[in-house]
This record gives structure tokens, C-alpha cells and sequence, in this order.
């Protein structure tokens, strides 16, 4: 084991898995060139060549459309979408082809494509460049929607993404590219599957379930309930489509109490499905109502003192806990 | 002295002098908003204008007070020049209540509603639709106004640019399309982003009205425009201008520039500067001298420093306002609960 960041660890799992496979190729803006708009693909176009690591013209419907039919023809595309914001543009071919064409042509044709793209605010970049609408690919049957919030999840994660037959959204973070956390040395092969979450701090008061970089507030979060004699169980689901039921379901059968946390927005959204599913299967385990913090119900504002108060925070989910779980004595 | 009678392009002195004070006041805000930048008072992105002072200026010389400007992210040059107030445009750079979105916007979402510059927008090429459906209401409405809308090079890639221009001729919208072209988008070179090297064959495909001039040329800009502005008002009819321009500065803030050489930028800026152009040929013209020059570029680098100060002592937000203005109908928000 080693320490590396989120960034370099998403580089490793693309330069591993070109390596190994000659059909993996790689598409998008500004990743040759420019380096990388967040530094992921930077020195990939030099080791692999230009065939393999290309740089496309500005627009996301062809690269999307062009990713979609090379999967469908033999290739294993990669796929960079800036970020998720500029995915609404590629949305279409993301939604109406990749997610649909197996199904509706008798199950005859493959889509092996993954759509990588940053989500997220909290950088100030304001309302058209914050959001996170992972849940509206969620929503889609036909799509895997994976959002590690670790280095070591991003590269094991990345690697069965591109070895994955399927189409994959993985949805990284803004704000999680510098963050370190350990990962096997080089050579160390290891993947992670695209269907399992992961608990990330064991507890038996409370079970926080999340995704991508809320899971490191709920971890803040349940240290600081940890001094307050609340221990949280925090279930990372790294994977939102398909989602580990189970998973949830077991850690809640033992805390009985439940906070969904989420970057997003509140309604119709991830989190709702997802207390959804712990009510409609796991009803009898719950001792309260579903806790549910989330970002505030309105566009992301520029200001700093504004975007603050507008995305979510350890604060939040402290006092969501403590809304629904009591304080055991004689602690 | 017969120097007051002098003119270029159909401009007499006072109005040379007041272009020329336009592009030094692009200039100096920008540089005084790099300031905050990296002070840390501007957060997000931030996007300069620098180097491309002649198109925007050259432009608005063509318009109405009544005239439309829509643009990108790169917009605060264009708000300047349609006369949108430095105080409230720096402090909504700097997020503050008293800034023209009221902070809620920042460097990317400029909006002044008295100065009909409508926008600041960050998804590349969004604002080309937009821009048809304005020309649109000028039309049906019949409100004289003429639409112009910015965008780069790069916007000439998405699928937004060819839908708004054959809109804009099968509609016989008055619009003018300016391109800025300033021969990258973020890192992509124009000539590995466009199968062809002007836009010229782009616009006959929409049988649309071209022209290609010098971006760093403001009188060459300002008489294209004119020519493009009259057709619009006259006719209804639609045209794409290709301004060749080059930004001195990198993308935003955050871009390392690696993709293009230093020297290349040195060049650009030794040889091209749209406000050094524009002097010399004032000069030569013999309309204005070097303390004409001195006196605008004092005057617009006090009025930066004074939109710094304003910005810098502007109050925050009220945390109320994160939920106000989303709708025009409050109870629209999703979970309206009943009082009871
Ligand atoms: C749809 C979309 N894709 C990508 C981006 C990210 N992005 C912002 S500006 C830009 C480059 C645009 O270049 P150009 O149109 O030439 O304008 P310039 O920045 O040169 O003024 C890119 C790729 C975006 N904002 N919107
Ligand atoms: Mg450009």
C-alpha cells in the first residue's frame, strides 16, 4: 500500500487498463492539450499516442454519440465529459441510445462505454457549474451510476468500469481530486465490482448511507457524534445504479435509525429512492423516521457566505442524528 | 487647429477618444479583477477579456442604447462597454448583494436589465438560441432592437451554433452573430477543432451574411458591425461576423497555458495590441496625441480602482436571498405546505 490521490489513482486504473487492453481508447475536451481540465488524463496522450488519447472539438452530443457507437463496433471508449454540467448535451445519447439500444434491438448489441465527469460545487463556480444530477442517470434502467469517494474505490472502480460490458456513468467530484487515501503499490492488480458499497466506520446507533464526497462529511459527522456517546455507521454505496440493498438493509436491521446524506438536491432525487427502498424492505427495523440532509432546494449561488449555507455539512448531518437517535446513558 | 474636424471610420475625435477610453477600461478592470482573483476576494472561475478590448468595443460603437448584447462567461468587457455600471459589476464579481446579480450570479452570470446586456452564460453556446428567440420578440413584437450575441470559436464546434444560425435565416431573424475568435477553446487549437479555417463556407451553408475582420482592429470591427446592425434593423435579416482576435491571458485564472507558447502570447501582445493599434492610428491620423491617450488611461484606471474599492466594501448577501427569486410564484417550490 501506498498514499496517492483520487486524481492520480483514476490516471493509474486508465494507463493500467490501456496496458492491458489495446481497445480501450480515450475521448474528450481538453484532455490531451490542456493537460486535463482537472489534470485526470495529463501524460496519457504521450505514453499512448494520439490514436488512443484524443482531444475532441466542443461538443459533448458527438463525443457521447461517437463513444456509444466505437462501444458498440469494438472499441472500449473512455469517454471524459468535463463535467456533469455539460453532460445535459451528451444526455440524450447517454439516455435515449446507450441505456436503450441493447433492450430494444433483442439484446443482439453491447454497449461497453464509460462516461467519466466531475459533479459537484463548492468552488464558487455558480449555478451553472455546481450541480451534481447523478440522480437523473440513476433513474435510468440500462445505466450503472458509480460515485467512489476514495482513491483507492476511484482505480478499482475505474478498472471494472472499462472491463464492464455495460454502459457506466462514473461520476467523480470536484472537490475530491487532491484528496489521498491509501491504494495498492503498482503492479498490485486489484479491482473493485461495480455492485457492492462498502462500510466505511462501523456503528450500532445510526447508520448514515451516502455516496461520492459526502461520505467524508458523514465520516467527520460520526466522529463528532462518536464524543457525544452516538455511534454512526457510515455505508458508503460507491455505486448508486445498481445499489446494495443489503448492505443498507443489514446495517439498519442493527442501528435501527437511518440519515440519508447527499450533495444534491431533496426531492425526487438519489436520496428520496433511497429511503424509499429502506422503507418499502426494511420498515420493521426502523425505530424513527428516515433523517435526510441534502443541499439546499435552489440553484447554487456564486457568493461564498451563499454556496456555504447552500451545500450540505457535518453540522447538518450531526443534527439530523441527533434529531432521530437518543443519547443512550451510561455512556 | 482643422485636427477637430479630423475623422476615421465616420467617428469624430470625441467619439475615437471614447472608444479608445472603452478599451482601456476593459483593460484595467480586468487586470484589477486578476488582483482580487488572486487575493482570494473572487472566487470560482474567472474569465479575462484581455487582448480582445477592439471587438467588443467596436461592436457596441454600432449599437442603440435599445440594442441586445447577449454573451458568454467572458462577458465583462461586453457589459462595459453597453454601459453597465464598474461598482456593481466588480462586486458581483467579488459576490456581493450590491453587484448587478446581486452576488448570486459572479464573473460568469453578468445581467443588467437597464443596459439590455442580458447574459452571461457558461454553457458553451447556450446563449446563440437564446439570442434567435430575443431577434424573435424584436420581430413579432415589432421592438425596433437589434439582438447581438457573443460567443468563441469554440462555440462554433457545439451542435447550439448551426441550430441558431439556420434558425436565424429561415426566420429572418435580426440578430448578429459575433464570433470571437481567438483561436482556442480552453486548450483546443481552432485548426484541430474546425474542419474548415473561417467561418466564411459555415455561414454560406445558413445563406447567411459574413464577414471576417481583424479583432484587433476596433474601427475594422466597428464598421462590420455597422453594416450587420443596419441589416438587422432594416431588413430582419441575420449576420455571422468572424472577428480574429487572441486572448493575452490563459482560458480562466486556473489555466496553466501549456498548450500554447509563451512566445507565442509575446508575440501576440508585442505586435497586436488592439489599444496600442488603435493609438498609433489615431496618431498617425493625426487626431490625438499621447496626453489625450494619458488622460482616458488614467481616468479608466481610476474608475477600476474605485469599482475594486466599492466591491471591497460592499456588504455580503443576506443568507435569506439563497432562496429568494427562484420563481417568480413562491409557492411554486415544491413542498408548499398549507398554513395551517
Ligand atoms: C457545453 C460546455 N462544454 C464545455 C464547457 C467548458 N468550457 C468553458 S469555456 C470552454 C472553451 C470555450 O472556448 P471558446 O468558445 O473559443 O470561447 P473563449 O473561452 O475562447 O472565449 C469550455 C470547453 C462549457 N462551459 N460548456
Ligand atoms: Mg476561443
Amino acid at each position: 500500500m501506498r498514499v496517492t490521490t483520487y486524481r492520480e489513482a483514476l490516471r493509474e486504473a486508465m494507463r493500467e487498463e490501456m496496458q492491458r487492453d489495446e481497445r480501450v481508447i480515450i475521448i474528450g475536451e481538453d484532455i490531451d492539450a490542456y493537460g486535463g481540465t482537472y489534470a485526470v488524463t495529463k501524460g496519457l496522450a504521450e505514453e499512448f499516442g494520439r490514436d488512443r488519447v484524443r482531444d475532441t472539438p466542443l461538443a459533448e452530443g458527438v463525443i457521447a454519440g461517437a463513444a456509444v457507437g466505437a462501444a458498440m463496433s469494438g472499441l472500449r471508449p473512455v469517454a471524459e465529459i468535463m463535467t456533469i454540467n455539460f453532460s445535459l448535451l451528451a444526455s440524450d445519447q447517454i439516455i435515449n441510445t446507450a441505456a436503450k439500444v441493447r433492450y430494444m434491438f433483442g439484446g443482439q448489441t453491447n454497449v461497453p462505454v464509460v462516461f467519466r465527469m466531475p459533479a459537484g460545487g463548492g468552488a464558487q463556480r455558480g449555478a451553472q457549474h455546481s450541480q451534481m444530477l447523478e440522480t437523473m442517470y440513476a433513474h435510468v434502467p440500462g445505466l450503472k451510476v458509480v460515485m467512489p469517494a476514495t482513491p483507492y474505490d476511484a482505480k478499482g472502480m475505474l478498472k471494472s468500469a472499462i472491463r464492464d460490458e455495460d454502459p457506466v456513468l462514473l461520476i467523480e467530484h470536484e472537490l475530491l481530486y487532491g484528496v489521498r487515501g491509501e491504494v495498492p503499490d503498482i503492479g498490485e492488480e486489484y479491482t473493485v465490482p461495480l455492485n457492492r458499497g462498502d462500510i466505511k466506520r462501523e456503528g450500532t446507533d445510526v447508520t448514515l448511507v451516502t455516496f461520492s464526497r459526502a461520505v467524508h462529511l458523514c465520516l467527520q459527522a460520526a466522529e463528532e457524534l462518536a464524543h457525544e456517546g452516538i455511534s454512526a455507521e457510515v455505508v458508503d454505496l460507491r455505486c448508486i445504479r445498481p445499489i446494495d440493498l443489503d448492505l443498507v438493509l443489514d446495517s439498519v436491521k442493527k442501528t435501527n435509525r437511518a440519515v440519508v446524506v447527499e450533495e444534491g438536491w431533496k426531492y425526487y432525487g438519489a436520496g428520496q429512492g433511497i429511503a424509499a427502498m429502506i422503507y418499502e424492505y426494511g420498515f420493521d427495523d426502523l425505530d424513527a423516521p428516515i433523517g435526510h440532509v441534502t443541499g439546499v432546494d435552489a440553484p447554487a449561488p456564486y457568493a461564498k457566505n451563499l454556496e456555504k449555507a447552500a451545500f450540505p455539512t457535518h453540522t447538518d448531518i450531526v443534527a439530523a442524528v441527533k434529531k432521530i437517535t437518543p443519547v443512550r446513558s451510561g455512556r | 487647429m482643422v485636427i477637430r474636424d479630423l475623422t476615421l471610420a465616420g467617428l469624430n475625435k470625441e467619439q475615437l477618444l471614447n472608444l479608445h477610453y472603452t478599451m482601456l477600461l476593459m483593460r484595467h478592470f480586468e487586470e484589477k479583477a486578476a488582483e482580487g482573483y488572486t487575493l482570494g476576494k473572487i472566487g470560482g472561475f474567472l474569465h479575462l477579456y484581455t487582448g480582445q478590448e477592439a471587438v467588443g468595443s467596436g461592436v457596441n460603437l454600432a449599437l442603440e442604447p435599445n440594442d441586445v448584447v447577449i454573451s458568454s462567461y467572458r462577458e465583462h468587457g461586453h457589459a462595459l462597454a453597453k454601459g453597465v455600471d464598474p461598482n456593481a459589476l466588480m462586486a458581483e464579481l467579488y459576490g456581493r448583494a450590491s453587484g448587478v446579480s446581486k452576488g448570486r450570479g459572479g464573473s460568469m452570470h453578468i445581467f443588467s436589465k437597464e443596459h439590455k446586456l442580458f447574459g452571461g452564460y457558461a454553457i458553451v453556446a447556450a446563449q446563440l438560441p437564446i439570442a434567435c428567440g430575443y431577434a424573435l420578440s424584436a420581430k413579432l413584437l415589432k421592438e425596433n432592437f437589434v439582438t447581438v450575441v457573443y460567443f468563441g470559436d469554440g462555440a462554433v464546434d457545439e451542435g447550439a451554433f448551426h441550430e441558431a444560425l439556420n434558425l436565424a435565416t429561415v426566420w429572418q431573424l435580426p440578430v448578429v452573430f459575433v464570433c470571437e475568435n481567438n483561436l482556442y477553446s480552453m486548450g483546443m487549437a481552432v485548426e484541430r477543432a474546425w474542419a474548415v479555417s473561417s467561418l466564411e463556407p459555415r455561414a454560406k451553408a445558413y445563406a447567411m451574411d459574413f464577414e471576417q475582420v481583424n479583432g484587433m482592429n476596433a474601427l475594422d470591427v466597428f464598421q462590420a458591425a455597422q453594416k450587420a446592425v443596419k441589416r438587422a434593423r432594416e431588413t430582419s435579416r441575420p449576420t455571422l461576423i468572424e472577428a480574429k482576435t487572441y486572448r493575452f491571458r490563459g482560458h480562466s485564472m486556473a489555466d496553466p497555458t501549456a498548450y500554447r507558447s509563451k512566445e507565442e502570447a509575446e508575440q501576440w501582445r508585442q505586435t497586436s495590441d488592439p489599444i496600442v493599434l488603435f493609438e498609433n492610428a489615431l496618431r498617425e491620423a493625426g487626431i490625438a496625441n499621447t496626453e489625450d491617450f494619458k488622460k482616458n488611461d488614467d481616468r479608466a484606471l481610476q474608475i477600476a480602482a474605485k469599482a475594486v474599492e466599492f466591491a471591497d466594501s460592499s456588504p455580503l448577501p443576506d443568507l435569506q436571498s439563497l432562496t429568494e427569486d427562484i420563481m417568480v410564484d413562491p409557492t411554486g417550490a415544491i413542498a408548499w405546505r398549507r398554513p395551517r
